[in-house]
């Protein structure tokens, strides 16, 4: 009998304590920096092209093959405007498939993909869990905006082979 | 019913019932499926069926890379797997000869503990929640599991398939918010532990439904090949931390505890009390802690002579090992898990049978399994 009657006296302690529930869909709780959610690519504002060069280490590199990237040359580099000599042509991502590792961003040598926050992606068609280019640059746009610079220790490398 | 003779004698005519446990029940925790065999009340045969959840792990490693395969080791134990990650790269360490640096030695420490009392909180949860405690003690246990995972949050970016831990090191370094947020759980932890003892501990309901109930003797259980928790109950004091010391956990003083007479109780009390020597050596290893790099310099593909390797460390449930074979190429040519749930689960049969249906399901959840790591 003492024994279920220490437990009771927990239980009411506990029962005094101010609850932490939060109403998930209403309110979220912050998020912790390093979070990650799906990943996006990131835009070259200055240039305004893609930081993304089409290399494909990413896609080799995903343990569940849920990219498609395919290449092409960069116009803007003939016409001098550019360091970039080849640029993305396509690039898929297929968020279904995704399971949020994070190798892909610590694969790419170009600083061309981040982790992006975004996680919450109902959608009523498998189909629709296909991002596309300019999804995947919004989300890293996105990041961006809330998060600053993707790679700000890499910034000022960046800027100077701009400029070259 | 049979009359019989003009006695007026009435007999009853009995016969055994097969009952189907699982796979879908809330006690098997998880897709398992036990075929029980009942004379009345009392189990008579039991053949346990697994097999559900299986996806082929081992085999899919062999067409990954090195690193590739971290993620499939966070799909092991789902309620472990730091430790999973860490017994996948020691062993892929052994066999490139790859040496971390020391901080990232004490990282992977700290988070395999922390993945212990978290995986234990869940295991002890469930266990009284199986004995009819209904949700009660086990939210109690969640609310400290949420906050490791916040903290694991912190330094990898995820809450449940972590991937942190990399060939050679971690994937990042510990964030600066991370020190403060676990000075502050380390010292909260043990208050939360003695809440749970004061809660269930010597509550004579939970006392008079496992003590001497399903008892596993030393003998048996080396026999069976069973580790961790279970082992340890029955008063073996085996545990790789000490008997093969892998990281630096030669470098930490903590005890061992063990049990008494292995019955149910005991494996419940032993767990109980290892979440209480994990607190003391993350709290050894904040202390050390050095600092440094936290990533070997290694390529990201790596090729392994050829050779093979093992390296097992203990995992929440018992010695988690990995056997890795390389022929020199970027994936492992072959990948052996030895799973501590599946070799425990060995001896289920011997301890359920000739206790009772309500005693089957308790017996069960102080196995502590996990059948992502059974079906592999
Ligand atoms: S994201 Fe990076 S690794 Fe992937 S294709 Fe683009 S530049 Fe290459
Ligand atoms: S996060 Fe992992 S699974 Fe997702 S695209 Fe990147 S490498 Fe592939």
């Amino acid at each position: 009998m003492i024994g279920v009657i220490k437990g009771l006296a927990t239980t009411i302690k506990t029962m005094l304590r101010s609850p932490v529930t939060v109403q998930y869909p209403d309110k979220h709780l912050p998020m912790a920096d390093r979070f990650m959610g799906f990943p996006g690519l990131l835009w070259d504002v200055k240039i305004d092209e893609s930081k993304c060069v089409g290399c494909k280490v990413c896609a080799r590199y995903c343990p569940t093959d849920c990219m498609y990237v395919s290449i092409k040359d960069n116009e803007k580099y003939a016409e001098g405007k550019s360091h970039r000599k080849k640029m993305v042509d396509d690039f898929v991502l297929d968020i279904s498939r995704c399971i949020v590792c994070g190798i892909c961003v610590e694969v790419c040598n170009f600083d061309a993909i981040v982790m992006t926050q975004i996680h919450e992606i109902g959608n009523t068609g498998r189909r629709g869990l296909w991002a596309d280019m300019d999804t995947l640059h919004a989300m890293g746009k996105e990041y961006e905006e809330e998060h600053g610079p993707a790679y700000p220790e890499n910034q000022a490398v960046g800027e100077e082979e701009t400029a070259q | 019913m049979v009359k019989t003779n003009g006695d007026a004698k009435l007999t009853l005519k009995t016969e055994e019932v097969m009952v189907n446990i699982g796979p879908q029940h809330p006690s098997t925790h998880g897709v398992f499926r036990m075929r029980v065999t009942f004379d009345g009340e009392v189990v008579t045969e039991l053949e346990p069926i697994f097999g559900y959840l299986h996806r082929g792990s081992e085999k899919l490693a062999e067409e990954r890379t090195y690193t590739q395969v971290i993620t499939l080791t966070d799909r092991l134990d789902y309620l472990a797997s730091m430790s999973n990650n860490l017994a996948y790269v020691l062993a892929a360490e052994k066999l490139a000869g790859i040496q971390p640096p020391e901080r990232a030695m004490y990282i992977r420490v700290i988070m395999a503990e922390l993945m212990r009392i978290a995986s234990h909180c869940m295991g002890l949860g469930f266990f009284i929640n199986d004995l009819g405690a209904l949700a009660t003690p086990l939210m109690y246990m969640f609310r400290e599991r949420e906050k490791i995972l916040d903290l694991f949050e912190l330094v990898c970016g995820a809450r449940i398939t972590f991937s942190y831990m990399r060939i050679g090191g971690v994937s990042g370094d510990l964030p600066e918010e991370f020190m403060p947020a676990l000075v502050k759980f380390i010292n909260e932890m043990p208050g939360y532990i003695d809440e749970y003892e004061a809660l269930l501990r010597e509550n004579e309901i939970l006392i008079s439904r496992t003590k001497d109930i399903a008892i596993l003797t030393a003998e048996k259980a080396i026999n069976a090949s069973v580790t961790g928790p279970m082992l340890r109950a029955s008063g073996v004091p085996w545990d790789l931390r000490k008997s093969d010391p892998y990281e630096v956990y030669d470098r930490f003083d903590f005890d061992i505890p063990v049990g008494s007479t292995g019955d149910t109780y005991d494996r419940f009390l032993v767990r109980l009390e290892e979440m209480r020597e994990s607190v003391l050596i993350v709290k050894q290893a904040m202390e050390q802690i050095p600092s440094g790099p936290f990533r070997a310099l290694a390529p990201a593909l790596i090729h392994p002579p050829v050779g093979e390797a093992y390296a097992h460390v203990e995992a929440p449930k018992g010695e988690l090992g990995f056997y890795l074979v390389s022929d020199n190429s970027i994936a492992p040519y072959r990948c052996k898990i030895r799973a501590p749930s599946f070799i425990n689960l060995t001896v289920l049969r011997d301890l359920i049978i000739g206790w009772k249906l309500a005693d089957l399901v308790v017996i069960f959840g102080s196995f502590d399994i996990n059948m992502g790591e059974v079906d592999r």
